[in-house]
């Protein structure tokens, strides 16, 4: 391991701006480190020379003293943003050669805030897993996996976690739909944050669930996280959902002081299969925040138990409608040799889509076809106003929730994979505050028995970030996990 | 309610994803499972609650219906499996 890639975002930048080492310096090293760790399969796809050439124009601006809030810095960016003339393919075969000619926003303003392009990263197909183990190019390896055992990342952004915990990137994009950036940090000894949604722009992020996915950042420190946030939030036009409202100074948040800070507990979380390792980091969080001032109270969210099952209609309904456009006329795969169009779109959908994505897109249509939706559908957009209603009545009396983040730490690659709803347990706890449309992040607390990270989780108030980077920076402090 | 397998078959073609008889049976009673599970959902009261149906408050943002894009069918048709000039095409549809 190199020095420079053991550096964090803001010690990257600050070493960049005392010309310690150049832009250009900076990505070979990333580059050279990502060919070398090719075994964990956390990028699938990179381009040296785009890379080093906005390198070297990032150089440029510097040497004219036009340095840019991240000026030079590399980013990994999850394989569901469209990056411009670069393979785009949400890690389906379906869109395997797809080459964006637009932008996401959310890259367009890092890479306006000098950013540096270093690759696409692995995810779950189209997002749907917790494992990383539905990618059409196969498993990422958790690199906490000791010589025989392999351990899945997490997902859906797993790809991003295992490279910022690997040192192959000092920070990586996701996103999180029901916990996809949080339930792979947790797993990977990562910080990352799932702002609220309507903070940052959907706009160029292939869709999996429209009412649930966000964008947020994947890095080693909470100061890290609210750094990149900071450059990737704001309104958007092309966004109808994106919210027209200022954008706090995070990093300035994260040396606030939490004294008197009401922090809740709820009892909901205490589940059968929350293992007795994650709830003693639990108790330690609640202590760590104690010791910093804030007062610990009791909360009830009663419909907790209903957040999953509801998440897996809400979130499949949506899906069956955005991945309709995927035909094999637009863009992407086209089976040949099919007779007639019929059998063209649905040959090429089987075979272009994984089976996970096709069970959920079938449980969607089914959910959404006459007949069933008033019983399934409707029911379930009505169980998700109650669980807004939850913590709507939580956060009348408390600043911010303490979970854990995964009800255990990382599993051993096909541990999981056979039965859905045994995979879909691993977001018990991250999909209530999708639901809500609420920020929540995950910060590194402890390893478990196996010596493998555990994070908790903090859940805020509908456009309080500021909160979560306070309180997260003392849990981090506290914690003093030591990043692999 | 129970899933059977011509709603499969129903649901499958709504869906355009081809399924082949040997794999119905399983699909049905994967699915099934799936949504025994999710009909823990009727527990709940939900008599006099509203159905969400987006995130936030607001209604969504209008903005005038005027062309204010376009001219690059070039692009828009780059990444498609086949097309001629620039136009998608499609399997012949009438004889």
């Amino acid at each position: 391991m190199t020095e420079i890639t053991n550096l964090g975002v803001t010690e990257t930048l600050e070493g960049l701006n005392k010309k310690e080492f150049s832009s250009e310096e900076v990505t070979k090293e990333y580059l050279e480190i990502i060919k070398n760790e090719k075994d964990l399969n956390a990028y699938i796809h990179y381009n040296a020379e785009k890379s080093l050439s906005l390198a070297k124009l990032s150089d440029e601006r510097r040497a004219k003293n036009k340095a840019l809030p991240l000026e030079g810095l590399p980013i990994a960016v999850k394989d569901i943003f469209c990056v411009e003339g670069e393979r785009t393919s949400a890690c389906s075969k379906i869109l395997e050669n797809f080459i964006p000619s637009y932008e996401s926003t959310v890259t367009s303003k890092l890479w306006q805030a000098g950013g540096v392009y270093i690759g696409k990263t692995s995810m779950d197909e189209f997002a749907m897993g917790s494992s990383n183990e539905t990618s059409y190019f196969g498993s990422v390896i958790n690199p906490w996996s000791k010589s025989e055992e392999k351990l899945v990342p997490g997902g859906s952004s797993g790809g991003s976690a295992s490279a910022v915990a690997a040192r192959l990137a000092p920070i990586a994009l996701g996103t999180d739909t029901g916990g996809s950036i949080r339930q792979p940090a947790s797993f990977c000894g990562t910080v990352g944050i799932k702002p609220t949604y309507g903070r940052c722009s959907r706009w160029g992020i292939i869709a999996f669930a429209s009412s649930l996915d966000q964008a947020g950042p994947l890095t080693r420190s909470v100061a890290d996280s609210a750094l990149i946030l900071q450059n990737m939030a704001g309104f958007d036009n092309l966004d109808s959902t994106s919210v027209n409202i200022k954008v706090p100074n995070f990093l300035d948040s994260c040396s606030k002081s939490i004294k008197g800070m009401k922090i809740g507990i709820p009892k909901e979380y205490k589940i059968n299969e929350l293992s007795p390792e994650v709830e003693k980091i639990w108790d330690e969080g609640i202590k760590w925040i104690q010791d910093a001032g804030a007062e610990i109270i009791d909360v009830k969210l009663p419909h907790t138990k209903y957040a999953l099952p509801t998440y897996y209609i809400v979130a499949p309904a949506e899906a069956s409608a955005n991945l309709a456009r995927y035909d094999g006329v637009k863009y992407g795969f086209r089976k040949e040799d099919t007779q007639g169009l019929e059998e063209m779109y649905s040959q090429t959908r089987a075979e272009g889509f994984g089976k996970e994505v096709k069970r959920r897109i079938l449980i969607g249509t089914y959910v959404l076809s006459a007949g069933y939706y008033d019983a399934y559908y409707l029911r379930a957009q009505k169980v998700r106003t109650k669980i807004v209603e939850d913590f709507n009545s939580a956060f009348s009396n408390c600043d911010a929730i303490l979970t854990p983040t995964a009800p255990s730490g990382a599993f051993k690659i096909g541990e999981k994979n056979i039965d859905p709803i045994t995979m879909y347990m691993n977001d018990i706890f991250t999909v209530p505050a999708s639901l809500a449309g609420l920020p929540a992040m995950s910060i590194p607390a402890g390893l478990d028995s196996n010596r493998c990270p555990l994070g908790l989780q903090l859940i805020g108030k509908g456009f309080d970030e500021e909160t979560l980077f306070s309180i997260g920076t003392i849990i981090e402090k506290s914690a003093n996990f030591k990043s692999i | 309610m129970s899933l059977d397998k011509s709603t499969l078959e129903r649901v499958a073609y709504l869906a355009r994803i081809k399924i082949e008889d040997s794999e119905i049976e399983n699909i049905t009673a994967e699915l099934n499972n799936i949504m025994k599970w999710i009909e823990e959902l009727n527990e709940v009261d939900v008599e006099n609650t509203k159905p969400m149906t987006g995130v936030s408050n607001e209604s969504l943002r209008e903005r005038k219906d005027e062309v204010n894009d376009g001219g690059y069918s070039d692009k828009i048709v780059s990444n498609a499996p086949e097309k001629i000039d620039n136009s998608f095409t499609v399997p012949k549809v009438i004889e």
